[in-house]
């Protein structure tokens, strides 16, 4: 386990990240698919997956501009939606912030959940890895996904428009994010911040142009965020 | 449907320069510098801040039956929650999902 050798912990990071295609494979189909129903060509598609590389901000800048929302809206929300990853880079930071600049900027191409979520448990766990060693790792963890996540869209936006409407794909993005949302639900905290986001979302549905969810998201993070402050001054002895 | 093609132009680009910026930011500007704390812990909520609001309205009134709250959606919806929450398992969720979907719309349909 402490080898030295960089390859070692590559491959080390390609085996760890294998389950995550099980959810890459339907997921980037299922945006493919989705985005041709839409409205999106082929081209538009794979330029998604590929620059933007971030299932959640993909599926919610189609469903904003399925429903007509202001191009500013649009992109706002989106990039909402991935604000978690100024979070990851934050928390990739003391680990791989002394890697040259080339790599940083790969790092944060590649930064999808699983790649963070298994790179921050095995950088915290083996304190000892190299920088190298640690950048070897974080680069097989999205080996396996990258790769995939792209193929899978192209499957689906090839295959998007030959889907009947019995299929009811108007609900597949709705229970995709469901089933995000609801193991991220761990603590006091984010339940507070899902619940605001709801009621907000729909008390502020009159709200023009979609505006209306910026404002509940901002909502949800301050009441999650001051949830979490309560809770831990409680721990407190 | 119709969608502007320079509007999803814009959008694509815009994404893929705005979610490379978040992703870089720290690690490729702030360095070694630590975060201030109360940043950190408004980032942590994020998913859990949009996703939800985003989904809500789409339960409740979706756009496949003009609006009019649907049981088999909202009934899917509450499965897929559920079995998310207790199982931990984004794709055992979706399944679930998926087939309590499929089964309403067939029962009820």
């Amino acid at each position: 386990m402490t080898s030295s050798n960089p390859k070692r912990h590559f491959l080390r990071g390609v085996r760890d990240a294998l389950p995550f295609i099980l959810v890459i494979v339907p997921f980037g189909a299922l945006f493919g698919v989705v985005a041709v129903e839409a409205g999106l060509n082929v081209v538009e598609v794979m330029s998604f997956s590929v620059l933007v590389i971030a299932g959640a901000a993909q599926f919610t800048a189609v469903q904003l501009m399925t429903e007509n929302a202001p191009t500013l809206i649009v992109i706002l929300t989106s990039l909402a939606v991935n604000m978690r990853m100024a979070m990851y880079s934050a928390s990739l930071t003391p680990y791989l912030g002394q890697a040259p600049i080339w790599k940083r900027a790969l790092v944060a191409y590649f930064m999808v959940d699983q790649a963070y979520a298994l790179s921050q448990i095995k950088f915290e766990m083996e304190r000892e890895l190299t920088v190298s060693e640690r950048f070897a790792y974080y680069l097989g963890t999205v080996v396996p996904l990258a790769p995939l996540w792209y193929g899978a869209s192209y499957v689906g936006a090839v295959a998007g428009t030959q889907v009947p409407p019995a299929l009811a794909l108007d609900f597949a993005l709705p229970i995709t994010f469901l089933a995000m949302i609801a193991p991220a639900l761990r603590t006091l905290a984010h339940v507070a911040a899902a619940t605001t986001s709801v009621i907000l979302a729909l008390v502020l549905a009159w709200m023009p142009y979609g505006s209306g969810l910026l404002v509940a998201a901002i909502g949800a993070m301050i009441v999650g965020a001051q949830v979490e402050l309560l809770m831990s001054r409680k721990a407190l002895p | 449907m119709m969608i502007d093609h320079t509007t999803v132009w814009i959008v694509i680009i815009a994404l893929a320069i705005g979610s490379f910026l978040i992703r870089f930011s720290f690690l490729g500007i702030v360095g070694e510098r630590p975060m201030p704390e109360w940043l950190l812990r408004h980032l942590r909520y994020t998913p859990v801040a949009v996703l939800p609001g985003l989904v809500a309205p789409l339960v409740l009134w979706p756009a496949a039956t003009g609006g009019m709250t649907d049981p088999a959606r909202l009934g899917a919806a509450l499965m897929t929650l559920s079995v998310g929450y207790f199982s931990r398992n984004v794709l055992a969720a979706i399944l679930s999902g998926a087939a309590t979907l499929y089964g309403l719309l067939y029962l009820l349909g």
